[in-house]
């Protein structure tokens, strides 16, 4: 491997840095726009003046923005996400387990999509505009189209309610047997597959389809290879770039835009939890799931230029 | 045996109909009086509770950010939870009279202002240590703290001094409160181990459950406490779990997917649906919880008497009710108080929607262009749609609403008791006194009506430390017909408490106070084998 290639990448991960903490910045200025305070939020309704200022006292709250923002950034640096402001509770082992659910659902999620994705879009431009690539095309617009709550409503209706095969609510804890979890997960997992599959499947179909107005697919043809032999050796290796960002686009809104889901079917995820701290104008929860989301974004972004570059003789060989 | 048989003689059995309520209901079925009676002992002894198993509620109001201190509590979750793990020194019955239980006895001096609590012995917390009446006494400390962050710092204020003298705790208060009693049932008073002190979240108090999960958000679990001081008087089943479900479908789903045996929270436009679902009954009850629309007495046009009559005048009750409950609530009459409180005044006429008289109020109060009235989703639910609602019948008067949608967010802080024409909600207060100290003399911090008038706190005063029965229930509905003829709050409706239970559930009693059982719908019910 080159060096310019190296040095590529080193820019790219300079710059998902400096985007990470720009992201930390827009955070924190957002959660301070928001109306109310922690103080106001967790007392609620029923707060009285008295309260308020105890509370606020107790929270540091009183302390200017831009040192609550600096001594929360310092504590990230040294490992130290803080603690909640609203439970007290230690953000990182709260988080932990969270994030671990999220990882777990979308990791499944991921296995059955993104092979399934693919390979319906190989099957897609071998029939290209036959029945096949109709069924497939039509029934994966299908599944996009209809908002995940509605999918995910009609899973519980059908094989919590009616059929009682797996359950309504993904409720999963510590020390669950696996196969347990599975079965907890199926649904959400079911949803959350419908959801990216077309994405992922139509634009694998798209890119091979550009690939495969090449002259050199042509003369493919003209050697007399079989259609599956000229997509996987030729039009596939071609079309990666393109398939790979798109497959790691969907897999960060497995793991970030999850939310919806994850409140159908209860399962205690990250996004519920973010859900919980913004209402409370938890600052330090937040900014901790917001970067987190966002290293998440970043990176998987990142994975997917360097694999552009990687898959891009062009670029792997600059002039 | 059909469903319905099966349904009424269930209700017999947990005393929700009578006898020959239920024998005249099977003859209209076609069933021998003979037969009828076998049913009804086969019910009966079905009735007997069942012990052990797990007890599941799906329920709405759990957050992950809420901690098990009881001085915090302030959702649905952690409230019912603490009733499974917590005991209190007295407890409001269903009948709205008090049940001792940490405390043997209360008891006043003459004018209501020394009270005396025996502290029962022999109770023990679930780390082993004996309940002692110093750790009431730390309890109480703790809440009435100036620093205190206790929800329950409002209700305590009125405390001078406390004092241990051998087995009793002596409380002497500032003013005379013959409520005081119902004041150590707020649900937040769980008597801890010195009160709490040294770690308010450890969840260890002496209630018939032990705190085995505690998942703030996702799950909580308990399992029977074996030295329960009541026995096996209450919490029948071995393990109770609840499960934070938000969502209302999910909710509802679990129930009928049996992953849950009972919810909180069922929207009034689905009872009829989950209704119909086979094992489920639908548990409602009327509440304490009201839905006002609140008008700032002190702040122009509202300033006039004859405006907030006429406003009070064109709100047509009824259709409120039946569009946005449903008809599961009641029509409210511009108190904050209902039949649920003890010594409610029974004599007071119901306010009735009356375009006409509004029109000639309206008239009268010389106010004229649009008069804005802030909502939000957040204020309760279908209140969007409620001051939608208003706004036609308040045109019927000849009266222009105008209405702003304000965001959820903030609503509490930026709109309610800070806007002077806005919808909101309360959950209601053990006591009548409790509910108009809270929102509606001068010095409240809650007055969301500013109304101020020292001669209506006086009268709400004097009504606070009168211990004569009777002469109570005068005073309060002379305090009714002030607040109703001259206060800022319109109220449309009070509220009941929607529950489901699902299949082999019993042993449900509902309770005005408050959802699911007064929060002991867990350590009631048990699962019929």
């Amino acid at each position: 491997m080159s060096s310019s290639i190296l040095k590529l990448i080193a820019q790219r991960i300079a710059l998902g840095l400096l985007l990470l903490f720009a992201v930390s910045v827009l955070i924190f200025i957002g959660t301070q726009i928001l109306p109310g305070d922690v103080a106001q939020s967790i007392l609620g309704q029923s707060a009285t003046a008295e309260s308020l200022a105890n509370l606020r006292e107790a929270l540091g709250l009183n302390d200017p923005a831009y040192i609550r923002y600096f001594r929360w950034l310092g504590g990230v640096l040294t490992g130290n996400l803080g603690t909640a402001l609203s439970s007290g509770q230690d953000i990182a082992s709260a988080i932990g387990g969270r994030l671990w659910n999220t990882l777990f659902l979308a990791f499944w999620a991921a296995a059955v999509s993104v092979p399934l994705a693919i390979v319906l879009g190989l099957l897609a431009v071998r029939y290209r505009n036959g029945f096949v690539d109709k069924l497939i095309s039509g029934l994966a617009l299908a599944s996009t189209s209809l908002p995940e709550f509605f999918i995910g409503y009609l899973l519980v209706y059908f094989f919590a309610v009616q059929w009682q095969i797996f359950p309504g609510i993904s409720t999963v804890y510590d020390g669950m047997p696996f196969l347990e979890r599975m079965k907890a997960i199926a649904l959400p997992a079911t949803a959350l597959t419908l959801v990216v599959l077309a994405h992922m499947m139509r634009m694998t179909r798209a890119a091979i389809l550009n690939v495969m107005q090449s002259a050199y697919i042509e003369t493919a043809e003209l050697k007399g290879l079989s259609p599956f032999e000229i997509i996987r050796k030729h039009a596939f290796p071609n079309a990666i770039a393109p398939v790979v960002n798109v497959v790691m686009l969907n897999l960060a809104y497995l793991i970030v835009g999850v939310v919806v889901v994850e409140v159908i079917f209860v399962y205690p995820g990250m996004g519920q939890y973010l859900v919980d701290h913004v209402a409370k104008r938890d600052v330090p929860v937040v900014q901790a799931v917001g970067l987190i989301f966002a290293a998440v974004y970043i990176t998987l972004n990142m994975i997917a230029d360097i694999a552009a570059i990687l898959a891009n003789p062009r670029l792997r060989h600059p002039k | 045996m059909s469903n319905e048989l099966e349904f009424l003689s269930r209700r017999v059995a947990t005393g929700q109909l009578n006898r020959r309520d239920f024998l005249g209901r099977a003859a209209a079925l076609g069933i021998s009086a003979a037969f009828a009676n076998t049913l009804l002992s086969d019910a009966a002894k079905a009735a007997g509770p069942v012990k052990g198993g797990t007890l599941k509620a799906g329920l709405q109001g759990g957050e992950s950010s809420n901690v098990l201190d009881p001085a915090l509590n302030l959702s649905q979750v952690n409230f019912n939870f603490g009733k499974c793990w917590g005991e209190m020194l007295v407890e409001l019955n269903p009948d709205g009279s008090l049940e001792n239980r940490i405390a043997e006895s209360v008891g006043s001096s003459d004018d209501a202002k020394v009270w005396t609590m025996k502290i029962r012995k022999g109770i023990e917390f679930h780390n082993g240590k004996t309940v002692s009446p110093q750790d009431v006494v730390a309890t109480l400390e703790r809440h009435s703290d100036a620093k205190s962050k206790s929800a329950a710092l409002g209700i305590l204020q009125g405390i001078d001094k406390m004092a241990v003298n051998g087995d009793e705790v002596v409380i002497t208060l500032k003013d005379p409160n013959a409520d005081f009693p119902y004041l150590m049932a707020d649900y937040h008073l769980v008597i801890q181990p010195n009160g709490g002190k040294d770690d308010p979240n450890a969840g260890i108090s002496a209630g018939p459950y032990k705190v085995t999960v505690n998942e703030p958000g996702v799950r909580y679990g308990g399992e029977k406490f074996a030295n329960y001081w009541l026995g096996d008087k209450i919490g029948h089943a071995a393990q109770v779990e609840i499960i934070v479900i938000n969502d209302a479908t999910a909710r509802t789903a679990a129930l009928q997917g049996g992953q849950v045996n009972m919810i909180n929270r069922v929207e009034p436009k689905i009872v009829d649906l989950v209704k119909r679902v086979p094992g489920v009954t639908i548990q409602a009850v009327s509440g304490k919880g009201f839905y006002p629309f609140n008008m700032f007495c002190d702040t122009a046009p509202f300033d006039s008497n004859d405006l907030r009559m006429a406003l009070k005048l064109a709100m047509d009750r009824e259709e409120l009710l039946e569009k946005i409950l449903r008809g599961y609530g009641k029509v409210g009459n511009d108190i904050p108080v209902n039949e649920a409180y003890p010594l409610f005044p029974t004599d007071l006429e119901q306010r009735k929607f009356d375009p006409e008289k509004a029109a000639e109020f309206y008239k009268k109060s010389g106010h004229s262009g649009s008069i804005l009235l802030r909502t939000s989703d957040v204020a309760f639910p279908g209140a969007v749609d409620a001051a939608q609602l208003y706004q036609q019948s308040c045109a019927k008067a000849g009266i222009k609403i105008e209405i702003k949608r304000e965001p959820g967010d903030g609503y509490w802080s930026e709109v309610w008791n800070k806007q002077p024409f806005s919808l909101s909600y309360w959950g209601g207060r053990p006591t009548q006194d409790q509910m108009y100290s809270t929102a509606y003399i001068s010095s409240a911090d809650w007055n969301d009506t500013r109304f101020k008038r020292p001669e209506f706190d006086k009268m709400v005063l004097a009504a606070r430390g009168e211990l004569d029965q009777d002469k109570r229930k005068k005073m309060y509905s002379d305090i009714a017909t002030v607040m109703r003829d001259e206060g800022g709050l319109i109220v449309p409706f009070f509220n009941q408490y929607i529950d489901a239970s699902g299949k082999g559930v019993e042993g449900w009693v509902s309770n005005p106070a408050q959802e699911m059982c007064g929060g002991y719908a867990l350590s009631i019910c048990w699962l019929a084998a």
